[in-house]
């Protein structure tokens, strides 16, 4: 095989890959990428519904309820600023999981309530998670503005 | 006094490796015999040197001497000796020593077992290892010093993470660091190549083997990781797409590219270029993993304390080690003229095939690993990418590179007809797909269309290899190593694919509620009866332990002690599930918290065929190691005064 068609066959081979990439790439990413929300911009319905999305926040003191027959757990997650969401979840709380604590969840937000797949607390005694921090922290600029602009 | 020993040899091993990176390099230039004699003796001083470095960490940590801060901060007397020694490595100064050390290691056994590498090229290579030594020693010296005293040690030290607190990841850490630092050899050689232009077959021959057993503990460091990540954090998963799990997943698909490469390399001449880029990639993605370990950027079991600087400061230094690599890429790249020619189907185009597909996997997993980073970076808000980003990216990808696993084994180099290869493959093919539909029908709960696709790939992989091993003519005992090697590899894939399969499709997990002596949870055959809550105490922890008694079909099978375990103030409290392993399958029940009225909350799984999925990292690494003990790196010295005379008469 001459040199220049080989090239041709190495150029051809690159652009398959990066073609066949690309549509892989934003086809995954259309829809499993979580973006992570205050419970501030869910009460202002930044949020879309139906959407799997991160709910980061402090869990509320004294919020966290049981149900008597089943898994299901229930607790309300803050900013410390009167921004409230309750969570409902089917899975087992991690072992960090305490009220009072940070944590972010993963699920679906439907009218007004937050149904987690998946609860996860800070995971170090010591540690929060940055993006948490960063929620507590913000004052008054809603963090999640942006967010939902780039959407 | 200990302790200053060893921050003494730490000092001097830098002062060595300055002169293991300067003489060697410039005695070649200047030609000067004495200089370059040099590499020898500076490789064997700096791997002494780290070796005493090493031990009086290790002395520190088992005689429980807390007036150095590392071991006052992770270790403490109530801890079992071996988790001592592994809380050397159990943090970020350790971890660091114990990867200098890994490296020095690396650079005297090549230098031990360089008869047949002229002592220009050595020289070069030990040099080359000498400048990434330099790197690692300033960073631990200026940043992170290991031996750093206390003014007032404390009585007892903290304690290791309990997670760490396991036998697996006692050896874990060292695997992998042993992979990943032992890329660094390839890298080394490609650099030293290009150093002395003289890029031909003798190169990848002399790489080849320290490639394989890289690639051999980067495989068993990951398969480890797994296995442990599967049973000690609790949940039963035994690959969560964590950014860390992928820092090593990423040199270890360029590694696997740059083994198959460099085989073209060595036996056609070809990829020259191609060759080199990978030896960069693999030991830059070992550095980038070692950075995004370490710096904290990520949020990860694995990540230490961040502090800022140390993650600025590996980040500069991945900066020069690629941008320096890549410079020398660019100035030598145009002269490498692949003298191998070759035809549209032939083995060269079969491999090239598989190097594409591991690169743009590893591209794409690089992209979903960094891709929060960068949005956050630009302040476009705080995303997660979950696993579903990898799965549907890896799984068609790796389709095309399994089914081109199986054809690639039997191209022919240069030239080879179509007619000839569908004539062959025709009978491992038909075999597969009887195996991928009959099985799933036979043995199976249902029938599914990806576990079809994922056992039709698993038998297609097994049968070509097993089809190309017995087509290698000559008994089985005689065939080279290199030959069992590639099928060993070639099967543990195959091996791994049909437990990744079977455990992602037929995996049952729940989150149950149960209460004490009352009605159990049915999976199938299997039910799962909660008899009792206990206290209990280990040697340096509480436990809570739960008594779960299992029945299969209604026969007693196994008695489960899933457990809550907490090693005492500062740390976090440990799932420890209890599991009933099998070899078609796992059960597994991790206890949740309490609910009131004598019921607990329960995770329970069944997961079909899940060990397979380390048995086959086990295969592969196996036969990587075969491959790299093959007969003929030995006699390479032969070959390459073979292939000077050629030179010498061309």
């Amino acid at each position: 095989m001459k040199a220049r068609q080989k090239r041709l066959i190495f150029v051809l081979l690159g652009v398959v890959a990066v073609v066949g990439a690309s549509f892989l790439i934003t086809k995954a990413m259309q829809g499993n990428l979580a973006y992570l929300y205050a419970p501030e911009a869910v009460l202002a319905g930044e949020v879309p519904t139906g959407k799997v999305i991160r709910l980061g926040g402090l869990v509320k003191e004294g919020s966290l309820q049981r149900s008597d027959t089943k898994l299901e757990a229930r607790f309300v997650v803050t900013d410390n600023r009167g921004h409230e969401v309750t969570v409902v979840t089917n899975k087992i709380l991690p072992d960090l999981f305490k009220e009072g604590k940070s944590s972010v969840s993963r699920g679906i937000l439907k009218e007004g309530v937050f149904y987690a797949e998946e609860v996860l607390a800070k995971h170090d005694a010591n540690y929060m998670p940055k993006e948490v921090t960063d929620i507590l922290k913000k004052e008054h600029t809603p963090t999640t503005k942006t967010i939902g602009e780039t959407k | 006094m200990i302790p200053e020993v060893g921050h003494f040899a730490l000092i001097l091993a830098l002062a060595v490796a300055i002169i293991q990176a300067i003489f060697p390099l410039l005695g070649v230039q200047l030609a000067k015999p004495q200089w370059i004699a040099l590499a020898k003796p500076t490789a064997h001083v700096q791997f002494m040197l780290l070796a005493i470095a090493f031990t009086c960490l290790v002395y520190a940590f088992v005689s429980d001497d807390f007036s150095v801060k590392l071991a006052a901060s992770h270790s403490n007397t109530q801890m079992p000796t071996i988790y001592k020694v592994s809380a050397v490595w159990g943090n970020h100064e350790g971890s660091l020593l114990l990867w200098a050390f890994v490296l020095s290691a690396w650079g005297m056994l090549v230098s031990i077992f360089s008869r047949s590498i002229p002592a220009v090229m050595l020289a070069r290579v030990i040099s080359v290892m000498g400048f990434v030594g330099i790197g690692f020693l300033l960073f631990m010296i200026m940043t992170s010093n290991p031996f750093e005293r206390l003014a007032f040690p404390p009585a007892e030290g903290r304690t290791l993470n309990p997670l760490l607190q396991d036998p697996g990841l006692a050896i874990h850490p060292p695997m992998l660091y042993m992979g990943y630092v032992g890329f660094s050899v390839a890298f080394a050689f490609a650099i030293a190549a290009m150093l002395g232009s003289k890029l031909d077959a003798a190169w990848a021959r002399w790489a080849r083997p320290w490639t394989n057993v890289a690639w051999v503990f980067l495989t068993g460091g990951i398969t480890l990781g797994s296995w442990w990540a599967y049973y000690e954090l609790g949940w039963g998963g035994w690959w969560f797409w964590d950014p860390v799990e992928n820092a090593s997943l990423l040199p270890w698909l360029v590694g696997t590219a740059l083994i198959h490469s460099l085989a073209v390399t060595e036996k056609r001449a070809a990829f020259k270029s191609w060759t080199v880029l990978l030896a960069i990639f693999a030991f830059s993605l070992s550095l980038l993993g070692t950075f995004l370990v370490r710096s904290g950027v990520l949020t990860s079991v694995h990540s230490f304390a961040a502090d800022p600087k140390r993650g600025l400061f590996v980040l500069m230094f991945l900066g020069v080690v690629i941008g320096a690599s890549l410079t020398l890429y660019a100035a030598r790249a145009p002269k490498l003229q692949s003298t191998g020619r070759f035809e549209l189907v032939s083995r060269e185009v079969g491999l090239l095939v598989n190097n594409i597909a591991l690169i743009t996997i590893t591209a794409t997993v690089l992209l979903g690993t960094l891709y929060p980073l960068i949005i956050d970076a630009l302040g476009m808000g705080k995303i997660s990418v979950g696993p579903p980003y990898f799965n549907s990216i890896t799984i068609p990808l790796a389709t095309v590179l399994f089914t081109m696993m199986g054809v690639g084994l039997f191209l022919r180099w240069k030239n080879d007809s179509p007619e000839r290869l569908i004539k062959i493959l025709r009978i491992p093919a038909i075999m597969a797909l009887v195996v991928a539909v009959v099985l799933p029908l036979l043995i199976l709960p249902e029938f599914k269309w990806r576990a079809v696709l994922g056992l039709l790939l698993a038998s297609w992989i097994a049968f070509t290899a097993l089809l190309w091993f017995s087509g290698q003519g000559r008994s089985p005992f005689k065939k080279p190593l290199a030959t069992w090697g590639a099928t060993l590899a070639h099967l543990g894939m195959a091996v791994t694919i049909t437990g990744i399969t079977l455990t992602s499709m037929y995996s049952v997990e729940n989150d149950v509620r149960l209460v004490a002596n009352k009605a159990g949870y049915v999976v199938g055959d299997y039910e799962f009866k909660f008899i009792n809550i206990e206290n209990h105490t280990g040697k340096n922890y509480k436990a809570i332990r739960a008594t779960v008694d299992v029945f299969q079909n209604g026969q007693p099978l196994t008695t489960l002690h899933p457990e809550k375990r907490d090693y005492g103030p500062g740390t976090m409290p440990m799932t420890e599930a209890g599991i009933d392993g099998g070899f078609t399958r796992d059960l597994f029940v991790a206890l949740g918290e309490p609910l009131g009225d004598n019921a607990w909350s329960f995770r329970i799984y069944h997961k079909p065929f899940v060990r397979w999925i380390w048995l086959g990292g086990i295969l592969m690494a196996l036969g990587g190691l075969l491959a790299a003990f093959d007969g003929r790196y030995r006699r390479t010295r032969k070959i390459f005064l073979k292939d000077k005379a050629k030179r010498v008469a061309a």
